[in-house]
């Protein structure tokens, strides 16, 4: 028996009436690995997040997480899996401890149990003295890292962002993808992180290029880059004339 | 092409289905009571974090009872007509259908605070639990009823100093028409969550939903008055489900139970709630019609 990919997306297609959004897209994230999801905006990633998260019901072609697919288990899936969305969804009027708590309940995590965790994971992003304020007077770095403690709350395997350092300042994007790639690391965690920032991505990173619904590459970041081109060199290219690249 | 170096798509994976699932919470139904309780606490954090909502959900009925009711009270007399023993002022006669516009209105803050969630994202965090859509769904409504008792309640308790001649059992019996009520306002809310696309939407279902709604009812004035002066409007208001959800309310106050109020409360609540779980599917709602994030397809 094998062991399934942390997620496997096979021949996954979108549409929104006549238009199409995503097609025929696969890809995989092993177990362990982070993996960049590149695109434009508009690219499709967004769509593909949804349609992994099952906010969109998946149209054609099988979506799995550790083995579980959405289709047919979608508890199992969605309970493996944490999710930064590209919007801020943390409740404002509310404060960090009472968010968080929320999103424990909404995963079945007893009180006590989730006290616990949050304080562990408050302490893991640097923001435990933050704990009993309200969402609204955090910066925009501290809210994204605070939506990263909600995703981890239910200890997932496979962490899901969606574009989470758009809007921030340098120092806070290098803090977001510190602290993710501490928890590949030294957690094991897999992760596919969309992003259109290429400071972000690492040689050694998987990478996906997705551009108007399809992907036009995939690879290891340093292996998309040809002849010493740097990554974003090599993206231009193939955003730029993407059926070239197929041919 | 580049040439893939990742991992290539494994063959599908054998998992047993009995194995627990690696997961901090609990996905049985202790673990859904624990969510449901989290949806209802929040829902009552946001209630009474906003405080003005909480008066402003007050004054409108009292402002209806203590001038509207007052002024009336001379030229509408109601006469003697189950559940009342005798004629009645009029400002008893309106409380049961204030209390319940109060629900009907927090029905429909409870279907913009849904809409404002789907805007600003929160509501994608309620799909991606675990648990089935419908249950979430269903959740996100018990947390609005119980809001709205809450507020019957404070109303019935600041009308009492007027006279109300409601026996105390009443307040007891009201409780459950007070729930079938707020569930099946609480329905059409949801409904209409998702079919109003945007906040600004909303203005609209003011006009079309609520006024007619209370209006063409039995909460301001008793139904043999409208048939005197129009059939068809006698026929609306009897079609009118909010009609039903305030004569359960004010029989149960006096200690009765309407059995034909109770059969439309329970079955609008039951339709209009699976017309919402099926709006809210993600292959056949709302969300699947909405036309994905700005910006992407070709």
């Amino acid at each position: 028996m094998s062991e399934a990919p942390a997620l496997e997306v096979s021949q996954v297609s979108h549409r929104f009436g006549s238009r199409a959004a995503l097609s025929d897209v696969s890809l995989s994230v092993g177990r362990g690995r982070f993996v960049a999801l590149l695109g434009p905006n508009g690219a499709g990633k967004t769509t593909l997040f949804s349609v992994i998260t099952r906010l969109y019901a998946n149209q054609d072609g099988r979506v799995a997480i550790f083995g579980h697919g959405l289709d047919r288990e979608p508890s199992r899936a969605l309970a493996r899996m944490g999710v930064v969305f590209q919007a801020r969804t943390l409740d404002t009027d509310l404060t960090v401890e009472q968010n968080l708590l929320y999103h424990a309940s909404l995963h079945g995590i007893a009180r006590r149990i989730a006290k616990a965790r949050i304080a562990t994971l408050l302490d893991r992003v640097g923001l435990a003295d933050r704990r009993g304020d309200k969402i609204r007077t955090l910066s925009g770095g501290q809210s994204r890292r605070i939506e990263i403690a909600r995703s981890l709350i239910h200890e997932p395997s496979l962490l899901l962002l969606d574009e989470p350092t758009v809007g921030l300042d340098l120092e806070s994007r290098a803090d977001i993808v510190a602290i993710v790639r501490a928890l590949v690391r030294e957690e094991g965690l897999s992760v596919l992180w969309a992003t259109h920032i290429f400071e972000e991505i690492e040689a050694g990173d998987d990478a996906v290029v997705l551009h108007r619904g399809r992907i036009i590459a995939r690879g290891t970041a340093g292996g998309i880059a040809q002849d010493g081109e740097t990554l974003e060199a090599a993206f231009r290219r193939l955003v730029a004339d993407p059926v070239k690249q197929a041919a | 092409m580049t040439t893939p170096t990742l991992a290539p798509a494994a063959p599908p994976a054998v998992q047993d289905k009995a194995a627990p699932v690696p997961h901090l919470g609990r996905l049985d139904a202790v673990g859904y009571l624990i969510c449901l309780s989290g949806i209802v606490r929040r829902e009552l954090l946001r209630f009474f974090n906003q405080k003005e909502r909480f008066f402003s959900a007050l004054v409108r009925p009292l402002v209806w009872l203590f001038i509207f009711a007052a002024g009336f009270r001379n030229t509408l007399g109601v006469s003697i007509e189950p559940p009342y023993q005798t004629y009645v002022l009029y400002e008893v006669y309106v409380v049961p259908g204030l209390a319940v516009m109060i629900q009907l209105f927090n029905g429909m803050q409870s279907s913009l605070s849904m809409v404002y969630d789907r805007e600003v994202g929160s509501m994608k965090v309620l799909l991606t639990s675990p648990y089935p859509r419908w249950t979430l769904l269903l959740a996100k409504l018990i947390a609005g009823v119980t809001v709205s008792v809450v507020q019957a309640y404070a109303f019935l308790a600041i009308a009492w100093y007027w006279e109300l001649d409601i026996p105390p059992i009443g307040y007891l019996a009201a409780l459950p028409a007070f729930i079938a009520a707020g569930f099946m306002l609480g329905s059409i809310g949801l409904l209409l969550s998702s079919m109003v696309k945007q906040l600004e939407n909303f203005a609209s279902v003011m006009n079309f939903v609520i006024f007619p709604m209370f209006f063409a009812s039995s909460a301001l004035y008793p139904l043999w008055r409208i048939r005197e002066s129009s059939e068809t409007l006698y026929a609306i208001c009897m079609a009118n489900p909010f009609t039903h959800a305030v004569q359960l309310v004010r029989f149960a106050l006096y200690g009765q139970f309407e059995p034909v109020a109770c059969a439309v409360v329970v079955g609008t609540t039951i339709v209009v709630f699976i017309l919402a779980i099926i709006a809210y599917d993600p292959g056949r709602g709302i969300m699947a019609r909405r036309g994905g994030p700005a910006g992407e397809a070709s």
